[in-house]
């Protein structure tokens, strides 16, 4: 065991952890934050998906010495009240079915609209086609993004 | 007609022979540019390994190295980041990647779908789990240096035209032997068939190859 520091959600979490342990179980057993789900194990499905620097990397095989001195971003970061323009629009649309994969479809989606704010249909599947949803909320998700681009249009700043 | 025939060929023969002075002379004045730009090099570049392309040129050992070194360009280990498309490829048999990874501008990944948000700077221990190398990536859009569905031939001629091959001189595809990424096809991971040769016989076959030529295979 190591003492190592993770920023999480820009609050800084002293923990005990192997440097290998995958970054979801810090996530999820250390820092007690259990919105980041774990699916597969393996990056094949993006349940556990969370933004490190920015970048949707899938925490079930990133290593936590990976995120040291990183800015790690989960569900429970995006926003305080549930009130980033993605969240709106899936509570809007009601895109989840059973909503287990639901928190890494979204940070999924976030980070596609910080780099393409406008996206067609194909930049959604592009961008999307490694977040599994197994109740096949798929047009819902499309259809999700699209609004939060829409919304992201209308209250960006002028200028 | 014969006499005319004659007269042109000894036209031939003198121009040749005053040629042959001019030849030589240029040939010095190459040799001593060469030896004075290389006294400003800053590098340790392998400067004698190049020269050596210049005297040791033989199309049939250089054909014949080539054969391994297509054996192992075209095994997955290689051409599953070189494919003809814009996914890449992935396993043995060489399939489509799981979840359609596009290359992107860079070779990187696009937008949720980047390569490092998968593959780590090493291997994931475990069978079915991403490989890993700090560098992962797929060629670049602009310069995608396909290996899938080329022939020997085709394959031989692209790897030398810097047009094609990346920018790479015969300095730098000497060097590219050792890059990480070509490393990292020895090290594939748990349940990955390595190249059909080891690296030190890849990288023998690979110089071999530069030095006696480069040539092409005919197909």
């Amino acid at each position: 065991m190591t003492k190592i520091t993770l920023n999480i959600n820009k609050k800084e979490y002293p923990l005990e952890a192997d440097p290998q342990m995958p970054l979801l179980w810090a996530i999820r057993d250390l820092a007690g934050l259990k919105g980041t789900k774990y699916g597969c194990g393996v990056a094949q499905c993006g349940a556990c998906v969370v933004h490190l620097n920015g970048e949707a990397v899938r925490s079930c095989v990133t290593k936590v010495s990976r995120a040291v001195g990183k800015q790690v971003v989960t569900i429970e970061g995006l926003s305080e009240t549930n009130s980033h323009p993605v969240q709106k629009a899936w509570q809007d649309i009601d895109v989840p079915q059973c909503g287990y994969c639901h928190s890494g479809q979204i940070m999924s989606a976030v980070v596609l609209l910080r780099e393409k704010p406008d996206p067609t249909d194909q930049d959604i599947d592009d961008a999307m086609a490694g977040n599994i949803c197994r109740c096949g909320t798929y047009l819902r998700i499309r259809a999700a993004i699209h609004l939060a681009a829409e919304t992201q249009k209308k209250t960006a700043p002028q200028g | 007609m014969k006499q005319n025939n004659k007269a042109g060929k000894g036209k031939l023969f003198s121009v040749q022979a005053a040629a042959a002075p001019a030849a030589a002379f240029l040939t010095i004045l190459i040799f001593i540019v060469s030896v004075g730009a290389s006294a400003f090099r800053k590098d340790d570049a392998p400067v004698k390994e190049i020269r050596l392309i210049a005297i040791n040129r033989d199309s049939v050992e250089s054909v014949k190295a080539f054969e391994t070194v297509y054996k192992v360009l075209m095994s997955p280990r290689c051409m599953n980041c070189h494919p003809a498309g814009d996914i890449p490829l992935q396993g043995d048999d060489s399939h489509l990647h799981a979840m359609a990874p596009k290359r992107g501008v860079e070779g990187k990944g696009v937008y949720a779908m980047k390569c490092s948000n998968c593959h780590q700077d090493t291997n994931t221990p475990g069978l079915h789990t991403p490989p890993g190398n700090p560098e992962w990536h797929l060629p670049p859009a602009a310069m995608k240096m396909v290996f899938q569905g080329k022939s020997p031939h085709e394959l031989a001629r692209q790897l030398i035209d810097k047009k094609q091959n990346g920018n790479k001189d015969i300095k730098k595809l000497i060097e590219h032997a050792d890059d990480g990424l070509v490393l990292a096809g020895w090290n594939p991971g748990e349940g990955r068939t390595l190249p059909p040769v080891s690296h030190a016989d890849f990288k023998k076959a690979w110089l071999t190859w530069i030095k006696k030529g480069a040539y092409a295979p005919k197909k």
